[in-house]
């Protein structure tokens, strides 16, 4: 035991020691949290949008005030022809184009219905998407009015109509950033983590160091004790902060329970350590650690569902994340603060984590000889 | 020209140093390429399955009419026919499904009587992009069912929308994420390696050597970042080639544009790398920056995923310094909008200047060192 406290000692001299380091550890994730989850939205608001009436009359007047009165669209400007509009396009200065043709009105009164076309700027899918969601439900209200004054509608049957009321359950406003707080801050604890650990041996090898602490009598739990609890420390307590500033900068509700959430990270906070030791011991050099822990960070980072749902990916893609701890620390993050998720809830994802922690440990723990080689 | 040559025999040194590492050199070609392949597949926005579950409560022609249609979609898997709607929270909370339909009783006659019926559509709010996105085909393929219905009793149709999406017909999302990634990884691997090497040699206390060489310290630099750039030209290479082949991502612009521009981030960024090993002495710090510090920023703040223009004002104005952010847009435009120099002049006006400054600062720096 006091072999274990002498290294821990050192450890945190050596951390602490290092003055550039401390912003580093802490200030910068915790900068981050504060910024970039008011980044992450998929909202599409005040979409720039171009009008190109060529019908004027004023049934098409109408129509595109529909679409200037609706918030969702940003009139900047008109065009005439088609070759206009894809240069607005390309330019970036409108995502929409609204066409309404020559006879708009005419063909309506007469025929019952006319097209009008929307050209929208697909580049990005997803967006694109909810553009034409927003169309949809401006011209299906100007119809609901429209229809009844069109010739036929007295002696066709009146048109069914189904309502679909859509109510979003734990987060009623559809706001992204309780959703995405618990995400980054289990990302920003990964990344501290896994880089600290993942650095630590391995630079010990570089400087030498290695060597004098492999002639001393210290048994091998011993070293792997310390090197992992003031890292372990670092990380819980980082995640303390983290959640101090989910709940006072961001209100992000707490339906669930602390102790679970402190359960959890612990058991996490081993994975991921365990994962950076292992590096570390495999390396020769620091940079050599860095690019694989990087090359592992960004695949669990964005194959994570943080920001893009797993649901979303291929099966192959979606088996594969069950091997990721940083899935399953978000989901339950997730689950348990905007849940209110139990431990029974969530037991599956925890086995999966407490496996992960003993079997990197135990592989770390046999990787490290006290030799040199 | 002898301090020309000891220039030359510096960077090949240099490459030594890099490939001497195996390892190293490996990971540096082979992690692009593993990373565009794996995220090309599984970054992306559509959802390949909703899991729902159906409480019908009115059993009658038209919600059967309704349920059919959303199972025939090929979208909506039913995992569950709930009994009643309190069934609904423990299949929440338990993750098994993102969904619930609920007919409300005596819909069916309703919709014939008066013309109206309502369904409620609830999803799971805690994930409140795959509640948007499945509201939003839920609500699609009713509308597909009442049009359907409004031709067969030959009502009159009103104003009929065509939609026209333009540069992306199928708006799949690989078209987006692809030159995303691009940036992410370009970014991230050249402000890497610079950082590390330079550091490196002043922890080692290398870099004393060669300050005292007769090498210039503007060549000593240069020197440094030569052979990554080579590098990144490479990756820069096979990322495009495999986004070209593998997910058919269209080139519609000029490839020598995109290869100029493409050379001009990659500067960019290794000018990045340089500055942070300038303000900083050792490995840790310097990595510590450019990996802690840059990830998430690059991810979030370029338009990667999501929109720039979704951001909060303050959030949008930060988003210009960070180099990806124009680089996104200029590939882009260049692959999918077929966008000449002529439109692109100031998103590359603003990468150039980032460059400059980030050289000036770190020759400043560099140099303030010697002394």
């Amino acid at each position: 035991m006091r072999v274990i406290g002498f290294l821990l000692q050192k450890e945190f001299l050596q951390i602490f020691r290092n003055k550039g380091m401390l912003p580093i550890i802490f200030i910068m994730p915790l900068i981050q949290l504060v910024i970039l989850s008011n980044a992450a939205t998929f909202d599409v608001r005040n979409v720039p949008f171009n009008l190109q009436d060529l019908d004027r009359t004023s049934l098409s007047e109408n129509l595109s005030e529909q679409f200037t009165g609706s918030g969702y669209f940003q009139l900047t400007g008109e065009s005439s022809t088609s070759s206009q509009a894809l240069d607005v396009l390309v330019g970036r200065n409108a995502d929409l184009v609204l066409v309404i043709p020559e006879g708009f009105e005419k063909e309506l009164m007469r025929g019952g219905s006319a097209k009008v076309q929307l050209i929208i700027n697909a580049e990005d899918g997803f967006s694109a998407g909810v553009i034409q969601g927003y169309t949809n439900d401006i011209i299906t209200a100007f119809n609901r009015d429209l229809i009844p004054q069109l010739p036929g509608s007295a002696v066709a049957a009146p048109q069914p109509d189904i309502i679909v009321r859509s109510s979003a359950w734990y987060n009623p406003e559809l706001v992204y950033v309780d959703y995405m707080v618990p995400g980054i801050l289990v990302i920003l604890v990964t990344l501290v983590g896994l880089f600290l650990s993942g650095m630590n041996v391995v630079r010990e090898k570089e400087i030498g160091t290695i060597d004098q602490i492999n002639v001393t009598p210290m048994r091998r739990y011993q070293f792997i004790t310390g090197k992992l609890l003031p890292f372990w420390i670092i990380g819980l307590g980082e995640l303390t902060l983290g959640l101090i500033i989910a709940r006072v900068a961001f209100h992000v509700p707490m339906l669930g329970s602390y102790w679970l959430i402190y359960l959890v990270a612990g058991i996490y906070m081993l994975v991921v350590l365990g994962m950076g030791l292992l590096i570390s011991t495999l390396t020769d050099s620091q940079q050599q650690a860095m690019f694989i822990a990087w090359f592992f960070m960004v695949i669990f980072t964005l194959m994570s569902g943080l920001f893009t749902a797993i649901e979303s990916m291929p099966h192959w893609a979606q088996n594969m994340t069950l091997a990721n701890p940083v899935r399953h620390f978000v989901d339950i993050m997730r689950r348990v603060m905007l849940k209110g998720s139990g431990i029974r809830e969530i037991a599956v994802p925890l086995a999966i984590l407490t496996a992960d922690a003993a079997l990197l440990i135990t592989l770390a723990v046999n990787r490290y000889r006290k030799v040199s080689d | 020209m002898k301090e020309w040559s000891s220039f030359v025999g510096f960077v090949v040194k240099e490459f030594y140093h890099i490939f001497r590492d195996r390892r190293t050199a490996a990971i540096l070609f082979g992690m692009p390429v593993i990373q565009l392949l794996l995220f090309g597949y599984a970054i992306r926005n559509e959802i390949q399955e909703v899991k729902i579950g159906i409480a019908d409560l009115s059993r009658d022609a038209v919600s059967q009419a309704i349920t059919d249609k959303l199972l025939s979609s090929g979208t909506f898997v039913l995992i569950k026919n709930l009994q009643s709607p309190a069934e609904i929270e423990g299949a929440f909370r338990s993750g098994a499904m993102s969904e619930a339909i609920v007919f409300e009783p005596a819909s069916g006659k309703e919709i014939q009587r008066e013309g109206s019926m309502d369904i409620q559509v609830i999803t799971d709010g805690s994930d409140p992009n795959v509640s948007r996105i499945v509201t939003g085909y839920t609500a699609s393929v009713v509308r597909d069912y009442l049009s359907e219905a409004a031709t067969t009793i030959g009502a009159p149709k009103g104003v009929v929308p065509v939609p026209l999406m333009m540069f992306n017909p199928g708006l799949k999302s690989v078209y987006l994420f692809v030159p995303g990634l691009m940036a992410l990884i370009l970014m991230l691997v050249s402000a890497l390696m610079t950082s590390i090497s330079i550091t490196r040699e002043k922890e080692s206390g290398t870099m004393e050597v060669l300050l005292v060489s007769s090498l210039r310290p503007i060549q000593i630099i240069v020197g440094k970042v030569v052979p990554y750039f080579l590098l990144s030209f490479i990756n820069v290479v096979s990322i495009l080639v495999i986004a070209s082949l593998v997910f058919g991502v269209p080139c519609r612009g000029s490839v020598v544009l995109l290869m100029a521009e493409s050379l001009l981030f990659i500067i960019t960024a290794l000018s990045l790398g340089m500055f942070i090993s300038t303000i900083t002495g050792s490995q840790q710090v310097a990595m510590m920056i450019s990996l802690g510090g840059l990830l998430l920023p690059t991810i979030l703040l370029s338009g990667f995923i999501f929109p720039v223009a979704s951001m909060p004002l303050p959030l949008q104005v930060i988003s210009n310094v960070i180099p990806a952010k124009w680089y996104l847009i200029i590939v882009r435009a260049i692959m999918l909008k077929g966008a000449s120099f002529a439109v692109l002049w100031q998103e590359t006006l603003v990468l150039a200047v980032m460059t400059v400054v980030l050289i000036g600062a770190s020759l400043r720096n560099f140099s303030e060192r010697l002394q």
